[in-house]
């Protein structure tokens, strides 16, 4: 291969960053399929779905934040005491939409302090967030009360109770949503005039501001909207796992930043795509589900996690030093 | 300048919120050996929220309380926080603690910490783990969790009546010392090791429910011709038994677990496990709690292992397994509603 064309196949990965985990996953569901004679199953794959879909939908508020090259250390401890004050509330016998909804405004209000910090006084989205963090992690203990909270709401575990068959795979509405949810925040980044403020605010914030952008509005936005997602990742993860634990979810802020990068976002800002995102949460989930099944020890299965992690910055590196020179 | 400053008081605010250690009480003084009258109990478990620690911890104040000994708590910030409990023994240290009861996070990662404060005549007891060696702490007051597992593991093998164990298993976290015990337990009641071919699998799921859901989802992928399963506590079983009942085997299967949380025990109740055995935590904080008193009035130590025992839970007895039925259970439960 000549100098041109890699420099080309630089270009492509920088234009089009999902292409990467996208082969990615094609090969391990794959190599999967051809090493086992049970992953490749209508079932199993709508399982493997099912595993991703709360870190799936942690995943896509986050790509918003790092996109304007902020992060989110606190997404999933804040999706934890969502879940639990949703499951509080039902247990007290509020009406689930209600205490659905009080779940979701706390993710959002956390979004809108967050935001807040980040414009207003200008903090580091790590420091914020670190902070936040520990302060939601305390939350959600003193919520609790050292007790797990069982839900038994119907709309509470709505998302993975109700199911049905599209073409012989079995769909849930947990499934449903998060397409839609991603669906609807690629529509917005790429076709509205927001998304590009998203994309010029990650690039060069200054520029951006003496373009005429307003950037704290779009930085607030950002945070608020990933709120939102961490709202119905709550919502997500009850219908996983109906039942509301603190204990739960301790690497969630990880896992959601893992999936991220797989998904070829730059961690610098202004680079990537939320079906990126999709293909990195699912890379991780099919990894997890095929190393099970060829009965791998679950240390290894994190060393081939943290190995792709790395050799996706590695292809982020590379494509970016090609665009440069 | 301005953001400067400002980040590092952040970031001196944040460093304190995730250093320090959940202080309950308070007291002052110096150091007071045994013999000399007022027993000055601190507690040290691996948590604060788990619903067993909780109940550790409120007997142990109960019992302080009843006693007239000072009680204070403290924890580690995770399962597995080694320096969060040396932290917190260098702190009872400081406030006079006479006696210092401590669940373990490691089985060796907090020993030094423990000699310094017995170098210093303080009593130290170990609860509901023990240490490596067992001789680094005074005495251990625990429940035996090699026999727990093997109560369990000697339940599933009774309920199979003699037909081989196709086994799935749910195990913690890898390298920790309650997990090994009940896992080669477990492998002793039923008759197997590690090498047996009627193990079909298993899973490390770090006592996470929704972590034990997949892993068990991924294992029944492989094979679903199974008929028993280990559960290493019971919020994973309960996440083996959503995959379970998603594929529609929760008939056919035996599912054990361990500790007797009262959800647990509701579980078995419920059917979702065919058995589970019941940990005592209360006994262990009263039982430590007296043993401080008796050596903060007399100078005299406990020693050695005190098993505070473990008892079967199951609506299903079988003969030649001592048992008792989830009433029994909901009013010996630990935690939560009974």
């Amino acid at each position: 291969m000549s100098t041109k064309e890699r420099e080309s196949l630089g270009e492509f990965l920088l234009r089009a960053p999902a292409v990467g985990p996208a082969l990615a996953l094609v090969v391990a569901i794959v190599v999967f399929s051809v090493a086992t004679d049970t992953f490749f199953d209508l079932d199993n794959l709508s399982t493997v779905v099912q595993q991703s879909l709360v870190v799936g939908t942690l995943a896509l508020g986050q790509t918003l934040v790092i996109l304007i090259s902020g992060i989110d250390l606190s997404n999933a401890a804040s999706m934890v005491v969502a879940t639990l004050i949703m499951a509080k509330l039902a247990a007290a016998g509020t009406n689930g939409f209600v205490a659905l909804l009080a779940g979701v405004v706390l993710t959002i209000i956390v979004g809108i302090f967050i935001g807040g910090l980040a414009t207003r006084i200008k903090l580091p989205a790590f420091i914020i967030t670190l902070g936040t963090f520990t302060m939601l992690t305390a939350v959600s203990k003193l919520v609790a009360g050292g007790q797990a909270v069982p839900v038994t709401d119907g709309l509470l575990q709505w998302l993975g109770t109700k199911r049905y068959l599209f073409g012989g795979i079995p769909i849930t509405y947990g499934m449903t949503l998060a397409l839609l949810m991603y669906l609807g925040v690629w529509y917005a980044l790429t076709k509205t005039a927001w998304g590009k403020h998203v994309y010029a605010v990650g690039n060069a914030p200054e520029s951006a501001r003496l373009s005429g952008i307003k950037v704290n509005r779009t930085v607030l936005s950002v945070y608020i909207v990933a709120g939102l997602t961490f709202g119905i990742a709550a919502w997500q993860a009850l219908g996983r796992t109906p039942n509301a634990d603190p204990n739960q979810f301790q690497l969630g802020n990880l896992d959601s930043i893992t999936a991220v990068v797989l998904g070829g976002t730059s961690l610098f800002g202004g680079r990537g795509s939320v079906l990126g995102t999709l293909m990195g949460a699912l890379v991780v989930a099919v990894l997890r589900s095929g190393l099970t099944q060829m009965n791998v020890d679950g240390n290894y299965q994190d060393l081939a996690t943290g190995a792709l992690l790395i050799a996706a910055v590695v292809v982020d590196r590379i494509a970016r030093r090609q665009q440069q020179s | 300048m301005r953001q400067r400053s400002l980040t590092a008081v952040v970031l001196a605010a944040v460093l304190a919120a995730t250093t320090g250690c959940t202080v309950e009480r308070h007291w002052g003084g110096n150091t007071n050996t045994g013999g000399s009258g007022k027993a000055k109990v601190g507690l040290v478990t691996k948590t604060d929220t788990n619903p067993y620690f909780v109940e550790l911890r409120n007997a142990a104040r109960a019992a302080a309380q009843a006693n007239g000994a000072d009680f204070s708590a403290l924890a580690g910030q995770f399962d597995g926080d080694n320096d969060g409990q040396v932290r917190a023994i260098e702190n009872l240290m400081q406030q006079g603690a006479n006696t210092i009861l401590i669940t373990p996070s490691s089985s060796t990662g907090v020993l030094k910490a423990i000699k310094d404060a017995r170098d210093a005549g303080v009593l130290v007891i170990a609860l509901d783990t023990a240490t490596e060696p067992a001789d680094a702490v005074d005495a251990t007051f625990a429940t035996d969790n090699f026999a727990a597992g093997e109560q369990q593991g000697a339940y599933v093998k009774a309920s199979l009546k003699g037909v081989p164990p196709k086994l799935l298993m749910v195990d913690g976290t890898a390298g920790s010392t309650v997990d090994t015990q009940r896992h080669t337990g477990f492998l002793k009641g039923i008759g197997l090791t590690d090498s047996s071919p009627e193990i079909k699998g298993h899973t490390a799921a770090n006592g996470d429910q929704s972590l034990a859901q997949q892993g068990m989802e991924n294992l029944l992928q492989r094979s679903t011709d199974i008929n028993a399963v280990y559960s290493m506590n019971e919020p994973m079983g309960r996440g083996a038994y959503a995959a379970l009942n998603a594929r529609g085997l929760t008939g056919r299967i035996v599912m054990g677990s361990i500790d007797g949380g009262c959800e647990g025990v509701q579980n078995v109740k419920n059917g979702q496990f065919a058995a589970t055995v019941m940990q005592f935590p209360k006994k262990m904080a009263e039982q430590g709690v007296l043993a401080a008193v008796e050596y903060a009035k007399t100078g005299k130590k406990p020693a050695g292992f005190v098993n505070t025992g473990s008892a079967v839970i199951t609506d299903k007895p079988l003969p030649g397994i001592e048992s008792h039925d989830s009433a029994w259970g909901l009013q010996n439960c630990w935690g939560g509603t009974r």
